[in-house]
């Protein structure tokens, strides 16, 4: 993610420095177009700078690489983010730039335009809500949310609002030009729960799935009920029910009532704004969910407005379009402090009362009811965003007359909402124990009997004639399934889609980690000192000296034993001592073990973790190697032919000495064909590979006949003298090379060790147990049928798939 | 819990609208048979479909018996089996949550269970998975067996632990069944709305 986030800011970095580069060597004597004559009477400039032509592309380049390094900068400082929310810092640095600005030429910044806002910021926040909600969580909530979203904004309006006024008609608040309307309109924009900042912050504070979905899905809807609510009064006129009612009819831009102002304030919370700088690469599954996820979640006014904007003045943007809430608030008139305490409180105390209320009203309905706790934090959780803040600076001077005083109470309470709130929030959750998500390994059971459940309640519902979640659910799956998929994903996508079969995958995967690990820890002695049965080459090792070998192996293993890499230096002084075939053994074994094995699963969602590079290579070649093992056991009982030495590739190759030449196949096993799509369709994988575009449908039995005939082919290569030698001499390589199916890239090989070829030994899972069920002799029957050698070096299974 | 089904009064809305739909499915018989459920159109596009038309009749669900099927149930058979759908009363004390819990779990498992041999066997659960999977057209049959045998694994490995070499896993019993599900809150999933009281 650095990576690309480098590379990102790189090219933003290029793209600012091009229009600066472009406008440096202006010559002036060879400028074309009107106006240029009247260079000629002051003489000959060579170098001019032409800030004003190229200001508009540079201050925005410049703005996102600067927001882009920011935001990387807070993912690298993992320590900061977990107490701070990102909105918070991203005000600070607004601040900080913002101040800047200001001081350095005290011009009129950046001016947040509707076009700006609507155009170009909100769409990606869009689209990028829309494509990672969780789906099934949202429509399943839905009902909840959108009253919540609704009617809780109207209330908080209403009340903020009214309150407000009641506090002015008492005449707390001193001589103020305002109406009951202006109250009202201010209390539509404050109510606004944002979405991004909760998002930020609940990210961090990891609350169960229903409580976060909840308040994050009412952020998302009440965009919309604010913005309504909010035109036809900040209008003043009313333009009756056609205005902003449905989404796709989207009539009267509402801020085209209300014209902009050049003003000097702009939002400081723009930074908060900017997508992530690496949206991950999900995998295509995700892909249905866009269309329902933005259609549900696209605000009215981010459709094309019908009425153009009515008074396009030209801004003068002069620098970054951070500024800061300082310069702002310097600017603006009055700086009275009466309306803020009565503001704050007022707000927050409706929008409490207003989730206490509807809360009681659901939990009637509701099948998981919400508790006290989840309510407290649905009302403390409500931070106002960017969006307030927008919308508060687009009121018109003229029909509100206070409108700087709004300014800056917006500012104020956005600026307590977040940083207090957002600072304050995890602890509190923390403190009052708020039911965190359950982040609990999946289980393939669970999801099997989920799907069964599902279904099951399906039939119910359709036998009983009701229509209910699930036939909607189903209808649509159905409908999605035979023709949106086929239109939009590509076919191994589709395969993957199935969550069972990821699943099952990811414990494969994990199945092939703890192997290794397994291995680790017991220092390979086990496989080294188990009798073989058939393979003379191993002969050497149940001769004497197995004290030495046990010696060598193990302290090597002891010493690199926590180290992901090996040094080599040292192999080498002792590989010296050692003999020749128990060298390669030894190097064998190392390079086999080599990966430290560790477990990190995806939270359901954190966007921003991404595993790290190197893992997912690790990854890809554990799983390699442990459904290679299982084939060649398997096949060594079936076919009789002991998988004797295939070369294999040296992955740190500038660590190794000695070159191995890649030829065979991995063990790409034809029955597990459909799940190695998934190897390399898995999240991590799939930015690592993706020239290994499968086709792996034909080669169901074209895979082990393939593999059948190599095998039989090195046996006659094979010299006793052991893996020494690279095992097929140049010639014979190429031809193997030209053999090796196209899907497959020779730098994927995998060679098991010597030892761990010659006597296989079981995955954890000891599949002898299910002995009596395994009836089939096909070659393209379950791994489980491996049952290769009788000896088990793992006499316990090891802790693999435990529950 | 099967008790409780019958003396707390269901609401005597949802009987009626249940007799007129069970009077549709019956072609205003007294009974339903198999056959009758061709006639519910949605039913067909639903995978396990079969398994779940053969719940109905399961003499364990009508509770008549311990294995085989009915040929015809009543309406009151057919309440009974509806009966296992309906939400959990949250002011049952936690002895009949539970007990309710494994009714509801003993319906699962009956549908698993197919030869009422009380052990769910490897071959019954690649059937089961292999069904559930026939949806997608995509996946092979190699990979739904694979995946029922991982799945079997994985049950081995919560019902047994660490097993012996030479130990043999015979199947599901219902105990290792409530074993798997323990902890894991069915409550969302095993009930229909509009049975609400």
């Amino acid at each position: 993610m650095s990576g690309r986030g480098a590379a990102g800011s790189g090219r933003g970095l290029l793209l600012a420095l091009l229009p600066a580069l472009c406008a440096l060597p202006r010559v002036r004597g060879v400028e074309e177009g009107p106006g240029s004559a009247h260079g000629h009477s002051q003489g000959f400039q060579v170098v001019t700078f032409e800030w004003l032509h190229v200001q508009d592309p540079y201050i925005i380049a410049l703005w996102i690489l600067v927001a882009s390094l920011a935001k990387i900068g807070f993912h690298l400082s993992h320590k900061v983010t977990s107490v701070v929310p990102e909105s918070a810092l991203l005000i600070v640095l607004g601040l900080v730039l913002g101040g800047i600005v200001w001081a350095a030429d005290h011009i009129a910044s950046f001016t947040l335009t509707p076009t700006v806002f609507f155009f170009y910021l909100l769409p990606p926040i869009v689209l990028d809500a829309g494509y990672f909600m969780p789906n099934r969580l949202f429509f399943g909530n839905l009902g909840t949310i959108l009253l919540y979203a609704v009617v809780g904004t109207v209330w908080n309006a209403a009340t903020t609002g009214l309150s407000l006024y009641g506090v002015f008609l008492s005449g707390l608040m001193g001589d103020l030009n305002v109406g009951l309307l202006d109250f009202l309109l201010f209390g539509s924009l404050i109510a606004a729960v944002d979405p991004v900042a909760v998002l930020a912050v609940f990210e961090e504070v990891h609350v169960n799935e229903v409580l976060f979905i909840i308040v994050f899905g009412e952020s998302l809807l009440n965009d919309a009920v604010t913005v309504v609510s909010g035109c036809p009064e900040g209008s003043g006129a009313w333009h009756g029910a056609s205005l902003c009612i449905s989404r796709p009819l989207a009539t009267t831009f509402p801020a085209s009532q209300r014209g902009t102002r050049p003003s000097p304030a702009s939002s400081v919370l723009l930074p908060s704004r900017q997508p992530p700088v690496s949206p991950a690469v999900r995998p295509p599954r995700r892909l249905s969910a866009l269309p329902p996820g933005s259609q549900s979640r696209t605000p009215l006014w981010a459709q094309t407005p019908c009425r153009p904007f009515p008074s396009p003045r030209r801004e003068q943007p002069s620098a970054l379009g951070l500024s800061s809430g300082g310069a702002a608030r310097v600017r603006q008139g009055p700086w009275s402090w009466d309306t803020r305490p009565p503001l704050l409180p007022g707000s927050q105390g409706g929008r409490t009362l207003g989730v206490v209320l509807q809360t009681w009203v659901l939990n009637r309905y509701r099948m998981v009811q919400l508790e006290i706790i989840d309510q407290v934090v649905m009302s403390y959780g409500g931070l106002r965003g960017a969006v307030a803040f927008a919308l508060v600076v687009l009121l018109d001077e003229k029909k509100v007359k206070e409108r700087d005083l709004f300014v800056s109470t917006t500012i104020i309470v956005v600026f307590f909402t977040v940083i207090f709130q957002g600072l304050t929030i995890k602890p509190l959750v923390q403190w009052l124990k708020v039911k965190r998500s359950e982040h609990r390994e999946p289980k393939l059971n669970e999801k099997l009997h989920g799907r069964a459940f599902d279904h099951i309640l399906s039939a119910i519902e359709d036998i009983s004639g009701q229509i209910g979640h699930n036939y909607l659910r189903d209808k649509w799956s159905n409908f999605d399934r035979k023709f949106l998929s086929k239109i939009l994903m590509r076919r191994s996508a589709q395969k993957s889609r199935d969550r069972i079969l990821n699943v099952f995958h990811e414990l494969n995967l994990k199945d092939a980690i703890s192997y290794v690990a397994e291995g680790e820890r017991r220092g390979s002695l086990a496989f080294i000192r188990s009798p073989s049965t058939d393979n003379m080459v191993n002969v050497d090792f149940s001769t004497p000296r197995p004290s030495t070998v046990e010696a060598s192996v193990s302290y090597l293993l002891r010493e690199n034993v926590s180290a992901v890499c090996l040094d080599m230096q040292s192999l080498e002084q002792r590989r010296r001592s050692i003999r020749d075939t128990e060298d390669m053994v030894t190097h064998h074994t190392l390079q086999q073990y080599l990966y430290k094995p560790r477990q990190e699963y995806k939270h359901l969602y954190s966007r921003h973790e991404l595993t790290p590079n190197e893992d997912e290579k690790q990854d890809k070649e554990i799983f390699h190697r442990t459904m290679r093992k299982r084939l060649e056991s398997f096949k060594s009982a079936k076919l009789g032919v002991n998988p004797n030495k295939k070369a294999a590739k040296l992955y740190k190759r500038e660590r190794a000495q000695k070159r191995r030449n890649s030829s065979i196949p991995n063990g790409i096993l034809p029955l597990e064909s459909p799940m190695n799509n998934l190897t390399i369709k898995e999240k991590d994988l799939e930015l690592s590979d993706p020239e290994e575009a499968p086709d792996y449908g034909a080669e169901v039995g074209g895979g082990i006949e393939f593999l059948a005939s190599i095998t039989q082919d090195t046996t006659a290569t094979d010299s006793p003298s052991g893996i020494d030698n690279p095992v097929f001499s140049p010639d014979e390589d190429l031809s193997i090379l030209s053999r090796v199916p196209p899907w497959l890239s020779p730098g994927e090989t995998v060679v098991p060790s010597q030892r761990a070829r010659v006597q296989i030994p079981c995955s954890p899972g000891n599949f002898r147990r299910l002995a009596p069920f395994r009836l089939s002799s096909k070659s393209v029957d379950s791994f489980l049928q491996a049952d290769g050698p009788e000896e088990q070096p793992h006499a316990t299974l090891p802790e693999s798939t435990h529950m | 819990c099967w008790l409780y089904f019958f003396t707390v009064p269901v609401s005597s809305d949802q009987i009626e609208q249940l007799h007129r739909r069970f009077k549709q499915l019956s072609g205003d018989q007294p009974t339903i048979r198999k056959e009758n459920f061709n006639n519910v159109p949605d039913l067909e596009l639903n995978p396990i479909r079969s398994k779940i038309v053969r719940a109905f009749f399961d003499n364990r669900n009508l509770r008549k018996g311990s294995s085989g099927l009915a040929d015809e149930i009543n309406f009151e058979d057919f309440l009974t089996i509806m009966s296992y759908f309906r939400p959990i009363d949250t002011t049952m004390d936690e002895e009949q949550v539970q007990l309710c819990r494994k009714e509801k779990l003993r319906f699962l498992f009956h549908m698993y269970d197919s030869d009422s041999d009380g052990r769910i066997t490897l071959e019954e659960y690649r059937n089961v998975v292999e069904e559930l999977l026939s949806g997608n057209p995509h996946i092979e049959k190699e990979s739904a067996r694979s995946i029922a045998d991982g799945a079997m694994m994985e049950a081995a490995s919560v019902c047994v632990g660490q097993m012996e070499p030479d130990q043999v896993y015979e199947g599901i019993t219902f105990d290792d069944f409530l074993k798997i599900w323990q902890g894991i809150d069915i409550e969302t999933k095993m009930h229909v709305r509009f049975l609400n009281m």
